[in-house]
């Protein structure tokens, strides 16, 4: 990710405040340090069980630029992933990602890739940022052999095993337990690692996640469960579906925090907090409290459960990258030309990536057989008629 | 048995508007007057209306069916009936299903939906170990008679691993309960009545690809098609076709082509799938001596097994070959290579001149895009020095 040096870090403590739209960032510069600066959260944590950590979060210009260009990545990429699926090179579903991007950056702070994620359908942009590339991503949507799943999973179901992401799963909830026993793995292996288990409003009323949290307190693992309320799973607002929608609340004896998940410093301060708790105490849950822009999957327009004055709302005053764009010009680490710049670049990035990825070549049809036990364990595959026409396993 | 034409009613009942029963088996064709042509998902919708209207005892349930559900099939009826009797349940389908089956046992038609039949798997447990047993269990003093539960299943094109599986086998191996597809929405509708207003617990799947792609004239009464009754939709000498739901088109194609090269097929849906109607399937295959199932989900303990081990129990020695089944593969439901797994019509018999054992043409490397390597491995390729005539490449 690109670095930028900073060029004014230390205005010192000064109290800057911008003036244009209604969620202004509020930015305290408390440190003189020039590699350090100190900002605000947009609103503080609210905790259950546990004190919350302080509004105050450390970060740098570097970071705030990495975190520009990395959100602007993300979303010109499901962006154009919109494109693509309209365009039918896409097929299959596929959910976007643009809104929540600050919980994927600032998730990606405050941990190290011996950490480990593991999400649901939603996933591209967790992808990207376990290290995954563009053109992984891209041609795994359009089914290519360059693919991060080779082609074989589709929007769904992205994984990178060295990045500790363990994918992209298609039953609501399922991934949950699943994270919770890989926090077992990492327990028992002794190495201070943590797992990371995303789920939706909508996931947090299955009752597996119930299950999976029970035995996680009971074993005291490191596990993270990380709602990411979106406010709305399919067409069912939360307060249809939850009595409680104070998700962070919902594991009774487990603690909680509710962050605003459209803030990517706060969610970097939440998951360093939450790492730390874990690996001492046990699980914890964070309530990312964000917002997605597109509808559900492709062939939800998205605007008939919800108002367009509730979408615009949240773009002009939560944006994701417009509230790290006015944190760069407060503190003058970048100007508004620089910042455009970048979005250009990577606009180009993804086009580029796009045109790499349609060169890529279908996964062979042989693949149809293989990956479903490992060659030799289990037994051949056989063609329509299972008499004759037999395959076996390239 | 009575043969009849595909696209005709076979059997209408009209019945008691709050008892459960069991359709009469007295036969009638459809009035024309009173009829529209309608798809799928409206035929079902048809249908729920009228079960909410007929009985105020039922309760239409399921993640966004308030809104109208993901395909349609839930549209008005909250406005309708109330927001009482038609409702969205949170995501949590063991618990849609459990508390179907506790309202069923209160005497009441609970209908269920799952958003896909891909997500039937968390309330399975209750489906087997609570809807089917709890008669059996309880010496008769409780039932979920008048539980539905209704799931879209199979492919639609492009859905993927998650959107597409045919899970009908799993439940067939679960006594107590009743699993039904439909083929069409005439039959949707009438089905689907039967199985609501059945006294016992039905599974009922939907073919999602049908939902707006099949359209035909649907009566706009109350009717309703028995249970576990299979039904001839075209007549034939030479071979017997089984199948059930969407792949019924699909074999429909296929006894086309074939009659073009000679060859005579009766096709049979069977509609139920337990219980199931041997005697229809028996009577057809003791006249044409030869049998081919097909279904969407993979061949392994697919529900063509069974079917295949009861015709020959049965019919061994009228068989004049041995019994085929063109199903799914034994693989997960692909993304990209849907093509490949589908029984497409493709892969039906190419050759069966009487005696010959029948077999089953599938290329299926030939027909993707872009174009693939010449050097494929021939995964599929009929086995040499056997003749096959009638080939035809690509897919339907
Ligand atoms: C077990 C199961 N039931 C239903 C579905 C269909 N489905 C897919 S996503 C979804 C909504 C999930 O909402 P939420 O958890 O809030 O996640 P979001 O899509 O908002 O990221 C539903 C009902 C599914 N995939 N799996
Ligand atoms: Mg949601």
């Amino acid at each position: 990710m690109a670095l930028l040096t900073s060029r004014n870090a230390a205005a010192g403590g000064k109290l800057l405040r911008c003036a244009a739209a209604a969620a202004i960032p509020t930015i305290r510069q408390l440190s003189s340090s020039a590699s350090t600066i100190t900002v605000e959260t947009s609103v503080p944590f609210t905790g259950h069980r546990i004190d919350p950590p302080s509004r105050s979060v450390e970060t740098t210009s570097e970071e705030l630029m990495s975190f520009f260009r990395d959100m602007a990545l993300m979303r010109r990429m499901e962006i154009a992933a919109d494109s693509l699926y309209k365009a039918k090179l896409i097929r299959g579903f596929c959910h976007l990602y643009d809104g929540q991007e600050a919980v994927a950056v600032g998730m990606e702070a405050a941990i190290t890739k011996k950490d480990c994620i593991i999400t649901a359908y939603r996933d591209h942009c967790i992808f990207l940022g376990r290290g995954g590339t563009l053109l992984e991503s891209f041609a795994e949507l359009m089914g290519r052999k360059d693919g991060c799943s080779r082609g074989k999973g589709g929007s769904m179901h992205f994984y990178k095993k060295e990045g500790g992401f363990y994918g992209g799963h298609g039953i609501v909830g399922a991934q949950v337990p699943l994270g919770c026993g890989i926090a077992l793995a990492q327990k028992y292996r002794n190495d201070e690692n943590v797992t990371f288990a995303l789920y939706g409003d909508g996931a947090a009323n299955q009752g597996q996640l119930f299950e999976a949290l029970n035995m996680s307190a009971l074993m005291d693992l490191p596990a993270i469960l990380v709602c990411e309320n979106n406010h709305y799973g399919m067409g069912t607002a939360e307060w249809r579906a939850a009595k409680s929608p104070s998700y962070y609340k919902r594991g009774d004896y487990v603690p909680g925090l509710k962050v605003d998940g459209m803030d990517a410093l706060a969610v970097k301060q939440a998951c360093s907090f939450a790492k730390q708790y874990a690996l001492k105490n046990g699980p914890i849950i964070l309530e990312m409290d964000t917002y997605r822009y597109h509808g559900h999957s492709m062939s939800d327009p998205g605007s008939t459960y919800r108002t367009r004055e509730e979408i615009t709302g949240i773009r002009q005053e939560r944006d994701p990258i417009e509230r790290v764009r006015k944190l760069l010009l407060a503190h003058d680490i970048a100007n508004e030309k620089e910042l455009k710049d970048i979005e250009k670049e990577v606009r180009k990035e993804v086009d580029d990536a796009i045109a790499k990825a349609k060169e890529s070549p279908m996964p062979d049809p042989s693949e149809l057989f293989t990956n479903i036990y490992v060659k030799g364990f289990g037994s051949e595959s056989f063609g329509a008629d299972r008499k004759e026409v037999r395959a076996t396993l390239p | 048995m009575a043969l009849r034409k595909f696209g005709r009613l076979s059997l209408i009942s009209r019945i008691g508007k709050r008892d459960f029963s069991i359709a009469s088996t007295s036969e009638g064709l459809i009035e024309k007057a009173d009829s529209k042509s309608i798809n799928l998902f409206t035929a079902v919708n048809q249908a729920l209306h009228i079960a909410l209207e007929t009985d105020s005892r039922s309760y239409v349930f399921g993640e966004d069916v308030s809104f109208g559900g993901v395909f349609r099939c839930t549209t008005g009826l909250a406005e309708r009936f109330g927001k009482k009797r038609v409702f969205n349940t949170p995501l949590c389908e063991q618990g849609i299903v459990g508390f179907a089956i506790g309202l069923a046992a209160m005497g009441n038609r609970a209908i269920a939906e799952i958003q896909f039949a891909d997500y039937i798997f968390p309330a399975f447990d209750q489906i087997v170990n609570e809807a089917a047993k709890f008669r059996y269990r309880s010496g008769n003093q409780f039932n979920c008679g008048g539980l539905t539960i209704r799931a879209p299943y199979g492919a639609v094109g492009h859905g993927g691993h998650y959107h597409s599986q045919s899970p009908e086998a799993f439940f067939c191996h679960v006594p107590g309960i009743k699993v039904v597809i439909p083929r069409s929405p005439q039959q949707a509708k009438g089905l689907l009545l039967s199985s609501i207003r059945d006294p016992n617990p039905v599974v009922f799947f939907e073919p999602k690809w049908l939902y707006r792609l099949a359209v035909e004239e649907v009566p706009e009464d109350d009717y309703m098609l028995p249970l576990s009754e299979a039904e001839v939709i075209r007549e034939g000498s030479d071979i017997t076709l089984v199948g059930w739901g969407a792949q019924l088109s699909v074999m429909e194609q296929a006894c086309i082509e074939a009659e073009k090269d000679g060859i005579s097929c009766e096709l049979i849906d069977l509609k139920t799938l337990i219980p199931w109607d041997k005697e229809t399937v028996v009577a057809s295959v003791r006249k044409t001596g030869r049998l081919l199932v097909s279904h969407e989900a993979p061949i392994t303990a697919g529900f063509g097994a069974e079917i295949s081990a009861s015709i020959i129990e049965r019919c061994f020695l009228q068989l004049e070959a041995p019994v085929a089944r063109v199903c799914g593969l034994d693989t997960p439901f692909p993304l990209v290579f849907e093509p490949f797994y589908m029984p497409t019509k493709n892969k039906r018999m190419i050759s069966f001149p009487k005696g010959s054992v029948l077999r089953t043409k599938v290329h299926p490397h030939l027909a993707i895009s872009p174009p693939l390597p010449a050097e494929m491995p021939p995964l599929f390729l009929p086995p040499k020095n056997k003749k096959v005539v009638g080939t035809k490449l690509g897919f339907s």
